[in-house]
C-alpha cells in the first residue's frame, strides 16, 4: 500500500467557540476518488477548504503531498499550487476572459510562456467542450458553462489532487448534467479528487469510497457500494432514506 | 363633481384637452417673457396682485388640463411622469420656469451686452455692465502668476511635454504593456518632475532661474493638482491595502496614518508644511516651499483615497479571494491580477470625487503665499487700480474650474464604460 497523498489525524477546529469539525481522520490515497455527504452545516465544506489552507485548523495535523499544513508551513502557495479547487459560486475572474481565467495562474505562478499556457488551457477548455467559449468573459457564460471553465482552470494548474465543494448546488438541473460528465471523465483520467456533494449518483458512479458527515464528525467511512447497500449507523441510514 | 371633473381629461378628449392646455400655457410664457424682455405688461388691466400671479395659474390651468395617468403620446407621458405628477410639481415647474426667465435679461445684458472689453484700463469701463478689459489686462497673470511674460513659454512648453509624455501609454507596444503601471506610478511622475523643474523652474542649460514663489495662476494649480494626483493614488493604494493587512504593525500603522490625516484640516496641514516644518529640519537642508506643499497635500489626499480603495476591496466576494489563493497565488500576486483590477474598477467613481474635490482644494495654498488662480484674483482684485472687479475675476475662476472639472468628470465616465464587464 503506497503513502496516502492526504492524511488527516485528529484534527479539530473551530469558528469562535464553536466547534466545527471534531477529531477528524481521514486518509486518501493517489488515484481514489471520494465523496463527502451529509446535511448542511455538517462540516464539510470546512473539512476541504482546510485541506487547501483557506482555513485554518487549531488542533491536529494535516499532511498534504508529505508537507504538513501549519502556520510554520513557508510555501503555502506551492501546495496549493498542487491543490485545484472548484467553489460552489464557480469564483471565475469577472474581469479577465475564460481563456485569461485559465492562463493567469499558469503563467504568474508556475512562470509557463504564455504560449504553452495558452495551449494548455484550450486543451483543457476542449476537454470540458467550451473551447469555443475561450474569447467571451464570464457573465456571458451560463452556469454550467462558468462552471466548466472553473474545472479547467483548476486543471491548468495540473494539480495532483482536485477538491469540489459543491460544484453543482448553484446550478439549475440541465446544467448539473454538464458539470457532472466533466467530473466523470476527469475521474476516468485518474485524478485524485474529494468531492463534496449531493449528487449521490454521482457518488455511486464514481466513488470509491464515501464519507458521511455530521455535527462536524464523520459518522461513516465506507466503499460506496456498501456504504449504499448497508450503512452501518443510524443516521446514514435517516439521510439516505431523506435523499434518495 | 362634475365641476371639478370638467378639467380632467380621459382618452378621448386627450387630444383637444392637451391642445388647449398648451395654449393656456403658452399664453403665461408669453406674457412673462413680454414681461422679463420688453419690460411691458400684457396683463395691466388686471387688478393688483393678480397682474403678477395671472401665468401661474393660467399655466397651472394648463398643465392641469393636460395630465393623465397614460396617452400614449411620448412626449406628453414624459411630460406628465416628470414634471407634471401633480399639482405642486406643477407649480415648481412653472416657478422655476419663470425664475430663469426673469434672470435671464439682466444677467445676459450684465455679461454681454453692456459689458467692456476694450481699452487696456479700468476707464475703458464705462457701461453699467461686466469689464472683461479687467481680465484682458490680467490675463497673463491669471494664467502664469508673477512669471516673468518673456519666459511664459518655458512653461507652456513643459506642459506640452508632459501631456505628451502623458500619452505615451496609449502607444505603447502590447509586449511592452506590462511595464505601464510602473512607467505611470514610477517613471512617468519623475520625467515629469524634471521636466518642471528643469524647464520652468530653469537655473541649468542658458535658462534663468525662475523661484517657486513666482509661480502663479493656472499654470500653479495644474502643477499642484498634477503631481498630488499621481502621488496621492498609489499611496492611497498602499494604505488602503495595509489597513486591511493580517500583520498588526502594518495594520495600526496604516490606520494610525489614515485617521491622522483624515482628522486634521487641510488648512492647518498647509500652515504646518510652511512653517512649522522647516523648524524641525537641520539648518543647511532645504526644501522648497512649493514641494513641501505638494508633499502635504499628497499625504493628506492618500489618505481619502485610502479610504475610497478600502471600500472597493471589501465589496469584493470573498469567493476571489479563495479562488486566486486556491490557484496557488501569494498576497501579491493575488492583488495584482486578480483583487486591485477588479476592486479599482469599482472605485472610478469614488476616486473622481476624490480628485475633483483635490482640484478644487489647491486654492487653499494661497494661505501659505503660493497664488495660484484664485490666489491671483485675490491679489488683482486688491490692487488699487483695477479695485472693484471681484465679480468679474471671480465668474472667470468659476468657469475655468468648472471646465476642468467637468473634463475630469467626464473622462471618468469614459474610463468606467471602458472597463465594465459583465459580472
Amino acid at each position: 500500500m503506497s503513502d496516502p497523498i492526504i492524511k488527516i489525524q485528529n484534527m479539530n477546529k473551530w469558528f469562535g467557540d464553536f466547534q466545527v469539525l471534531k477529531n477528524i481522520n481521514l486518509e486518501v490515497e493517489a488515484n481514489k476518488k471520494i465523496v463527502v455527504c451529509g446535511p448542511s452545516g455538517s462540516g464539510k465544506s470546512t473539512l476541504i477548504r482546510c485541506i487547501n489552507r483557506l482555513e485554518e485548523h487549531q488542533e491536529g495535523n494535516i499532511i498534504v503531498d508529505g508537507n504538513e499544513l501549519s502556520e510554520k508551513t513557508k510555501d503555502i502557495e506551492k501546495i496549493r499550487a498542487e491543490v485545484g479547487m472548484v467553489f460552489q459560486q464557480f469564483n471565475l475572474f469577472p474581469h479577465l476572459s475564460i481563456l485569461d481565467n485559465c492562463t493567469l495562474a499558469p503563467i504568474w505562478v508556475k512562470k509557463m510562456p504564455k504560449k504553452e499556457a495558452q495551449e494548455l488551457a484550450l486543451d483543457q477548455l476542449k476537454k470540458v467542450q467550451i473551447d469555443d467559449q475561450a474569447n467571451k468573459f464570464p457573465g456571458q457564460l451560463s452556469g454550467g458553462q462558468q462552471q466548466r471553465c472553473a474545472i479547467a482552470r483548476a486543471l491548468c494548474m495540473q494539480p495532483k489532487i482536485m477538491l469540489f465543494d459543491e460544484p453543482t448546488s448553484a446550478l439549475d438541473p440541465e446544467m448539473i448534467k454538464e458539470v457532472l460528465d466533466a467530473m466523470v471523465s476527469l475521474a476516468k483520467g485518474g485524478m485524485t479528487m474529494i468531492v463534496v456533494t449531493h449528487e449521490m449518483g454521482f457518488a455511486k458512479e464514481v466513488a470509491d469510497e464515501v464519507i458521511f458527515m455530521d455535527e462536524g464528525m464523520i459518522i461513516e467511512k465506507a466503499d460506496t457500494k456498501e456504504f449504499f447497500a448497508n450503512p452501518k449507523s443510524d443516521r446514514t441510514k435517516l439521510f439516505l432514506s431523506q435523499i434518495l | 363633481m362634475q365641476t371639478i371633473n370638467f378639467l380632467k381629461p380621459n382618452r378621448d378628449n386627450i387630444k383637444n384637452y392637451s391642445i388647449f392646455g398648451s395654449v393656456l400655457i403658452l399664453i403665461s410664457l408669453i406674457d412673462v417673457i413680454s414681461n422679463a424682455f420688453l419690460k411691458t405688461n400684457l396683463t395691466s388691466f388686471l387688478p393688483g396682485s393678480l397682474t403678477t400671479l395671472f401665468p401661474l395659474i393660467l399655466g397651472l390651468i394648463g398643465l392641469n388640463m393636460m395630465r393623465i395617468d397614460y396617452s400614449g403620446n411620448k412626449t406628453l407621458d414624459l411630460l406628465n411622469k416628470n414634471i407634471n405628477t401633480n399639482n405642486f410639481n406643477a407649480l415648481l415647474t412653472l416657478l422655476i420656469l419663470f425664475s430663469i426667465i426673469k434672470a435671464l435679461p439682466p444677467s445676459l445684458s450684465w455679461m454681454i451686452f453692456d459689458a467692456n472689453i476694450s481699452g487696456d484700463s479700468k476707464d475703458a469701463c464705462t457701461g453699467t455692465g461686466a469689464c472683461w478689459t479687467y481680465i484682458k489686462v490680467w490675463f497673463r497673470r491669471f494664467m502664469y502668476g508673477m512669471y516673468p511674460n518673456e519666459f511664459h513659454w518655458r512653461i507652456n512648453t513643459a506642459f506640452i511635454l508632459v501631456i505628451a509624455l502623458g500619452f505615451v501609454g496609449y502607444f505603447m507596444k502590447e509586449n511592452l504593456k506590462k511595464y505601464l503601471a510602473l512607467y505611470y506610478v514610477i517613471i512617468y511622475p519623475v520625467i515629469a518632475y524634471l521636466v518642471i523643474y528643469y524647464l520652468i523652474s530653469g537655473g541649468s542649460f542658458g535658462l534663468q532661474w525662475v523661484e517657486t514663489g513666482a509661480w502663479g495662476g493656472l499654470s500653479l494649480t495644474f502643477i499642484v493638482s498634477f503631481f498630488c494626483l499621481i502621488f496621492c493614488f498609489p499611496l492611497g493604494m498602499i494604505f488602503a491595502l495595509g489597513r486591511r493587512s493580517n500583520l498588526p504593525v502594518i495594520k495600526y500603522i496604516s490606520i494610525c496614518y489614515i485617521e491622522f490625516w483624515r482628522g486634521v484640516p487641510l488648512i492647518t496641514v498647509l500652515f504646518m508644511s510652511s512653517v512649522m516644518f522647516p523648524m524641525f529640519l537641520p539648518e543647511d537642508f532645504f526644501m522648497d516651499k512649493l514641494v513641501r506643499v505638494i508633499i502635504a497635500i499628497t499625504l493628506f489626499e492618500a489618505a481619502y483615497c485610502a479610504e475610497v480603495i478600502r471600500g472597493g476591496l471589501q465589496s469584493l466576494p470573498r469567493g476571489q479571494y479563495d479562488a486566486a489563493k486556491s490557484l496557488g497565488m501569494g498576497y501579491w500576486k493575488m492583488h495584482i491580477f486578480v483583487i486591485l483590477p477588479q476592486a479599482l474598477k469599482l472605485v472610478i467613481p469614488g476616486i473622481a470625487n476624490t480628485f475633483l474635490a483635490l482640484v478644487k482644494d489647491t486654492p487653499l495654498i494661497f494661505v501659505v503665499g503660493l497664488a495660484e488662480l484664485a490666489g491671483m484674483l485675490a491679489l488683482a482684485k486688491t490692487n488699487p487700480k483695477w479695485l472693484g472687479f471681484a465679480m468679474e475675476g471671480y465668474i472667470f475662476a468659476s468657469i475655468i474650474f468648472w471646465i476642468i472639472c467637468y473634463a475630469m468628470s467626464k473622462y471618468s465616465y469614459n474610463l468606467e464604460a471602458k472597463y465594465k464587464t459583465e459580472r
